[in-house]
């Protein structure tokens, strides 16, 4: 792997893009169980698909993909885990 | 991951001006996608890439910025990122290694990438690498999964050894049924399922599906798979294996949940030739070829043109194979349309541009759509077709310019 290189000088970004961070962990909203999201499904993936996947899945597209991360991708999410981590998810980028 | 990517930071809200019309880059314009995935996009250079739209960091999904498409080819340091899995280690082309074996083979035997490049007769082509899911963020209702615009794609030329030249020499055995591969990419949990594709048979066969260790004249980039990745031109991306570690000829049908479970689509619903009947159930098939579809690529919507001149309407059009018969135009909402000048034969698997040339005759609003109809008569949809994977998007683009 080659070393980083040179910045992209040229910015065109325009302001209705804003809320992007520099860094890969993409802040998320502040809620009861933000932590318990932020611990269990940062192991696999950065939490930018969480907010790119809002606000349009209701609570049972949410449990339905919490799920699928333990059963299909082996996620050792505790169960108890399971409920705080859906309700977040739609309380904060679903839709009920 | 940290420390590998520039990082272009958005600025302001003010719009950049270029070429005296607003030309903000489309992300944010980017009408259709889910309020997150705009809020979450930025433009972002990986090492080696210059920027794109940022999708996600972990594992790395960047797409390609559609002004980029203005050119047949997509440059390899503008050609969009696509992982599954989020350990990705940069591969040593001296120790790297490509096994070939499986049930079903003779032979087995394993090649370095001199030995690949030496030992079989190098083919080169055109040939456009799609996502399936690219456009799945337009898809209405919305549907779960990475959210990508326009730019999941990008053409390139790919050199490299034929895949049916390599089955050769390891000899397959009557049995063989289907041609699995595998890459050195993993997950991060051992539980996590490995990241494996494969094709019937006959298409690894075809003479066009190569292991490529070249693109646009140069090793692929990290990124897009060096030092090797499959090609199977005409079939999404899917099975375009990156960084090909093994091949494996198989008589029994490839499990794992990426065969039997994802990239699937419902049967009968889109207008397809391929099949891939060993992999297929009473309900789905695995994903083949490439829909027939289009793309605008030099207009924004809501950019506005004086009246009264002519405004050359560019785009790009592509299939699954069979080549492009022709594209049509409309400036006026679909009620009346043109036919496209394209450019001369690219190769079937390639983006053909195409262009036409507009005069507003006065001011107000223009719809312009593009529709391209391939040689099997197979056109695009005005209408979404709707799945829940979000896969085949090619529905008629809209863009609305206004002359002035």
């Amino acid at each position: 792997m080659r070393a980083l290189d040179a910045a992209i000088a040229t910015v065109l970004l325009a302001g209705s893009c804003g809320g992007a961070l520099a860094d890969e962990d993409v802040r998320l909203k502040e809620g009861v169980g933000r932590d318990v999201v932020q611990g269990n499904c940062s192991v696999c993936h950065s939490a930018d698909y969480i907010q790119m996947n809002s606000p349009f899945m209701k609570r049972a597209a949410w449990e339905a993909s919490v799920n699928k991360m333990i059963k299909v991708m082996g996620a050792p999410i505790r169960p108890e885990d399971v409920p705080i981590i859906v309700e977040y998810l739609t309380k904060n980028y679903g839709v009920e | 991951m940290h420390g590998r990517r520039a990082f272009v930071r958005s600025v302001g809200a003010g719009l950049a001006l270029a070429g005296g019309a607003w030309m903000a880059p489309r992300l944010c314009r980017a009408a259709g996608l889910p309020q997150g995935a705009v809020d979450a996009a930025v433009l972002e250079a990986l090492a080696g890439k210059r920027a794109l739209i940022k999708r996600s960091y972990r594992p790395p999904n960047y797409e390609t910025p559609v002004e980029a498409f203005d050119s047949i080819l997509t440059a390899n340091d503008r050609f969009f990122v696509r992982w599954h899995l989020a350990r990705i280690s940069p591969v040593d082309a001296n120790q790297w290694r490509l096994a070939v074996g499986g049930d079903a083979i003779e032979r087995p035997l394993q090649l370095t990438l001199d030995q690949l490049k030496r030992q079989f007769e190098p083919a080169e082509l055109v040939a456009v690498c799609q996502c399936a899911g690219n456009r799945r963020g337009l898809s209405d209702p919305h549907v779960p999964g990475v959210q990508w615009g326009h730019g999941a794609m990008g053409n390139a030329r790919w050199k490299g050894a034929r895949l049916k030249d390599v089955l050769a020499k390891a000899g397959p055995k009557g049995s063989a049924l289907e041609v699995a591969f595998d890459g050195a990419d993993e997950p991060v949990l051992e539980r996590t399922p490995d990241f494996i594709k494969s094709i019937p048979l006959w298409k690894a066969q075809d003479e066009n599906t190569l292991i490529a260790y070249e693109m646009n004249g140069e090793p692929l980039p990290h990124w897009n798979g060096f030092p090797a990745r499959i090609v199977v031109p005409g079939w999404t991306a899917t099975y375009w294996v990156k960084q090909v570690i093994s091949i494996d000829v198989l008589s029994a049908p490839q499990g794992g949940f990426w065969m039997t479970t994802a990239y699937r689509i419902p049967k009968r619903k889109f207008p397809l030739i391929d099949r891939f009947i060993s992999q297929e159930t009473a309900e789905t098939t695995p994903i083949t070829e490439m829909v027939v579809n289009s793309l605008i690529t030099n207009l924004a919507d809501g950019q506005r043109f004086p009246k009264g001149s002519a405004i050359v309407i560019r785009g790009i059009a592509w299939d699954g194979g069979y080549g492009i018969h022709s594209v049509e135009v409309s400036t006026d909402d679909g009620r009346s349309w043109q036919t496209a000048e394209l450019a001369s034969d690219p190769g079937r698997y390639s983006f053909v541009p195409w262009q036409h040339a507009f005069v507003p005759p006065g001011a107000g609003n223009y719809a312009v759509l593009a529709k391209a109809t391939n040689r099997q008569g197979a056109t695009q949809t005005f209408e979404l077709i709707f799945n829940p994977a979000g896969y085949h998007n090619n529905v008629v683009q809209r863009i609305q310019i206004q002359a002035v």
